[in-house]
């Protein structure tokens, strides 16, 4: 059988067929204003070049920048009440306090504070005020409110007060859709609730879109299920998205490193992807890319969505290479970005690129070689030299450690790449230009643990670590994951200061193959 | 009972911007974030209520000043925030249990998440608060204040929780028992409560408070954003600001980290590159940075600020948030004559942090005006 990999990116909307840990064929499409359109027209010409009968098509993996989109344009929006359980605590900060204006506007402005909410050592803060939800859901029926996120303090260590509160809520709104908090975010209540708030104010979008893509598919007439890749690499299924679309917001560039770490068969490196206008950097571990451990900022509001630490830099296919008044050459920031099919020298155009200094030097025979001839060979190999220390500095930036570590060069501007960097060594896998898409096609099933453990009582880091694991195991595998592929990628445990009996904060992730899908791990 | 209303500094949104990039620095990395607290102090101000800053030297001699600050684990206030009145019931319990009226508050610590407490209790209060602190910096004790050392007698103290719990410490037999007691005692409140100690006199906090800590924490975060808007190094604006230097840079290659009594202890090894290519340095960490080694070789000791910042964007790194690959500045700070006298050596000196082995040393090139005598 084969899979389907799409990314709908904000210009391209690529699409691969693989069959086992082949990539059969791979297409680029323009990324249209309804997806629909865009996804279809890349389906049709992914499946037409691979050749390939649409019955044996057995899974799609669909990546999409969609909903980032949304939230960063203000548009698509409805409207949240905000439901927090923690009072007499957090009363000082009332929910999306730290949104900007316009963001909180187009969601609704709507917030409740209720008694509620647990210590950090799993007490109640104050029993759930289960009379006041109940003049909530009076306050959201006559407002006409059509979707909650609730939100209670220490709820990564226990569910159980939010699930209350939703079970509460609904028994006078039976057809309100309630996001729990611990359902979608860690420990840091403002970003955890702001996360659980968007997440709310995207479910209408979030069903169109996923029914969108449905759409897309029968029409083209596969007749397979299909999944959603999300922040970090791996699978959601349509209804987890409907239910879930905040958790695809960094989906983009995690399935770009994913992709090009499969293409390689290389789990721990740095990817390197150049574009037209822009380098992102990032790396992998085991065969993931690393998350960033600081707060990540999606449309103006902090959040802890665990996503891919990537450092970008303005260099890419496009970069306009000049000659300061020092006599230096520089190369970037400025871009003739997606003009460079009629901009760049080689394509007949006035300016000069990045692009154009790789062909006149021979790393590449795009375009007319014969129109960048006349560049001067000492301006040629300055630029030269400008690239490859820009692309230095940021990988050195981005190693993890001191082994030396290949360099994967993916995208379309990875011309630009040589073929050693210092001391590391330079990989071009083919597929290059379409890896996001491949990323997408090959995503994993996960499941994951993050809590705070008390290590006394017999407690050992050990066992509560052995502890968490297997419940992310579970969670895996009641996500669909097969048991018998499953790994931990990330097992940490952070000790915290100033609380006694040695509380540790542990996290571990494990993912596994989809269960029924040929096995593509080396 | 103030005689200079009119010398008092009204701040605004955007000093509450620069001291949370500030006091983050002169957390020596620890402290904890002072995000939070610059949101409360935000909604402060948005309500109408008024944060205001008094010279140290217009506090008259005979003012009732109290400070204050947060008490617990920095991260639980990230998750259970606080009810946002605690230092306000606890200014008012101390007044109530000793029958004064205060005129001021103090700044326990600059340094990270308590910056910003005694601004939010005293627009509360509708007191100023005085430009000054008692660590110039961040520590892990409240044993470890200017004012502790320089024999002030903490208790009565009052500590709050958000469930309106009020506990008064009324009397500790040392400044040590005051401290373990009061831990003990923010562990059953949940783990982030809120102590305000019995009142200093103007004449004492005037001698003993490390001075202008607001008017130089808000500058420093002012160079560093002004810094990174002209696209200049905001390390170098640091330094500036500071009297620092830069001691080393490089990346972190190794990262220990473990519990010992309730605090984080580590090191961080750091492999030079540019001007300390070819050196490697290493930073000591209990909660806070304490000593920084070159090559194995002691260069810069608690009390001085040891300050780890991202070397491309200047951000202060907490202890907790150091990471294997992270590429670093590390910067030394002198800190004030005031802890690097005998007495204040003894608590605040690396003896203080069981480093029994090492011998403070004024950092090369600092220019140490004559400490006062106590």
């Amino acid at each position: 059988m084969y899979r389907l990999g799409v990314d709908v990116g904000g210009t391209n909307t690529d699409a691969v067929v693989m069959h086992g840990r082949q990539v059969l064929a791979g297409v680029k499409a323009a990324t249209t204003e309804d997806v629909t359109s865009g996804v279809l027209e890349a389906l049709e010409q992914v499946l037409a070049k691979a050749g390939v009968e649409r019955g044996r098509i057995a899974n799609v993996m669909i990546g999409t920048t969609h909903f980032t989109n949304a939230v960063i344009e203000r548009k698509h929006i409805s409207q949240v009440a905000a439901i927090r359980l923690g009072l007499p605590a957090t009363a000082c900060l009332p929910p999306m306090v730290d949104w900007p204006d316009a963001l909180r506007q187009a969601t609704g402005d709507l917030a409740y504070l209720v008694r509620g909410g647990y210590e950090f050592d799993g007490r109640p803060i104050a029993p759930l005020d289960e009379a006041e939800i109940d003049r909530i859901a009076d306050d959201l029926a006559a407002k006409k409110v059509k979707a909650a996120a609730i939100s209670s303090v220490f709820s990564p260590i226990n569910q159980e007060m939010e699930q209350t509160a939703r079970a509460r809520l609904q028994r006078k709104l039976p057809d309100l859709p309630v996001v729990l908090s611990s359902d979608i975010g860690r420990i840091g209540l403002l970003e955890r609730e702001s996360a659980a708030i968007m997440n709310a104010s995207l479910l209408a979008l979030s069903a169109r879109t996923v029914d969108a893509f449905a759409k897309a598919l029968r029409t083209t007439g596969l007749d397979c299920p299909f999944y959603i890749t999300q922040n970090d690499g791996t699978l959601m299924d349509a209804e987890m998205v409907k239910r879930f679309p905040v958790l695809t917001f960094a989906s983009g560039p995690t399935n770009s490193m994913r992709g090009a770490a499969f293409l390689t068969g290389i789990r721990n490196g740095i990817v390197v992807d150049i574009g037209g206008t822009t380098t992102d950097v990032g790396a992998l571990q085991h065969g993931f890319p690393r998350q960033a451990a600081t707060v990540v900022d999606i449309g103006g509001v902090r959040t802890n969505f665990r996503m891919p630490d990537v450092f970008s830099i303005g260099l890419g296919g496009g970069s306009l290479v000049r000659r300061d008044r020092d006599g230096a050459v520089t190369v970037g920031p400025q871009s003739v970005g997606y003009r460079i099919a009629s901009e760049a020298l080689v394509f007949g155009g006035e300016t000069l690129t990045a692009t154009d200094v790789a062909v006149r030097l021979g790393q590449a025979g795009i375009g007319e070689p014969a129109r960048v001839a006349g560049i001067e060979d000492g301006l040629a190999r300055e630029a030269r030299a400008t690239i490859t220390r820009m692309l230095e500095t940021a990988v050195e930036r981005s190693r993890i450690s001191p082994e030396p570590v290949p360099v994967i060069a993916v995208g379309g501007g990875s011309i630009l790449m040589p073929d050693r960097l210092g001391t590391l060594e330079v990989l071009r896998p083919d597929h290059f230009a379409v890896a996001n898409a491949v990323g997408a096609a090959i995503a994993q099933i996960s499941g994951e643990v993050d809590r705070i453990y008390s290590l006394e009582n017999g407690l050992t880091r050990e066992s509560c670590l052995k502890e968490a694991e297997t419940e992310a195991t579970e969670r895996a595998i009641g996500a669909g994951a097969d048991a018998a592929t499953i790994e931990v990628i990330e097992r940490e445990d952070v000790p915290l200061a100033y609380l006694p009996g040695n509380a540790t904060r542990i996290h571990v992730k494990v993912v596994g193959d989809m269960g029924g899908v040929d096995a593509h791990q080396a | 009972m103030l005689t200079r209303p009119d010398r008092l500094w009204t701040l605004g949104e955007e000093d509450i911007e620069a001291l949370e990039i500030g006091a983050a620095i002169l957390g020596t990395g620890g402290g904890g974030s002072p995000y939070i607290g610059k949101l409360r102090a935000r909604q402060a101000l948005r309500e109408g209520n008024k944060l205001r800053i008094l010279p140290l030297e217009d506090l008259p001699d005979d003012a009732k000043v109290v400070a204050l600050g947060g008490i617990g684990a920095p991260l639980i206030s990230h998750e259970r925030i606080k009810e946002g009145r605690e230092g306000l019931r606890c200014v008012r319990a101390l007044e109530e249990r000793l029958g004064f009226k205060a005129d001021a508050i103090a700044c326990e610590e600059i340094g990270g998440q308590n910056a910003m407490e005694p601004l939010i209790t005293a627009s509360l209060a509708g007191l100023p608060v005085v430009d000054g602190d008692g660590m110039g910096r961040a520590f892990p004790e409240m044993q470890m204040t200017t004012y502790s050392i320089y024999g002030h007698r903490s208790t009565p103290s009052v500590m709050c929780d958000p469930h309106g719990n009020v506990v008064i410490f009324d009397h500790a037999i040392s400044e040590t028992w005051h401290e373990r007691m009061a831990r003990a005692c923010v562990v059953a409140q949940g783990g982030a409560s809120t102590l305000a100690s019995a009142p200093m006199s103007g004449a004492f906090v005037r001698r003993f408070s490390i001075p202008n800590s607001y008017t130089k924490a808000i500058a420093l975060g002012r160079a560093v954003r002004e810094a990174r808007r002209r696209h200049e190094d905001p390390i170098a604006a640091v330094c500036e600001k500071e009297n620092g230097r830069v001691v080393h840079t490089g990346k972190i290659v190794d990262l220990k980290r473990h519990l010992r009594g309730g605090f984080v202890t580590g090191e961080a090894l750091i492999e030079g590159f540019d001007a300390h290519q070819g050196s490697r340095g290493s930073v000591l960490i209990q909660n806070e940075n304490l000593v920084f080694k070159r090559d194995g070789t002691v260069e810069v000791v608690v009390p001085d600020l040891i300050i780890i910042l991202d070397i491309d964007s200047g951000n202060a790194i907490t202890t907790e948030m150091l990471r294997y690959g992270q590429r670093v500045a590390v910067l030394a700070v002198p800190c004030h004559p005031l802890l690097a006298t005998p007495e204040a050596l003894e608590v605040v000196g690396p003896k203080g942090f069981g480093f029994h082995d090492i011998v403070y040393r004024p950092m090369a090139g600092a220019q140490h005006e004559e400490a006062p005598v106590s």
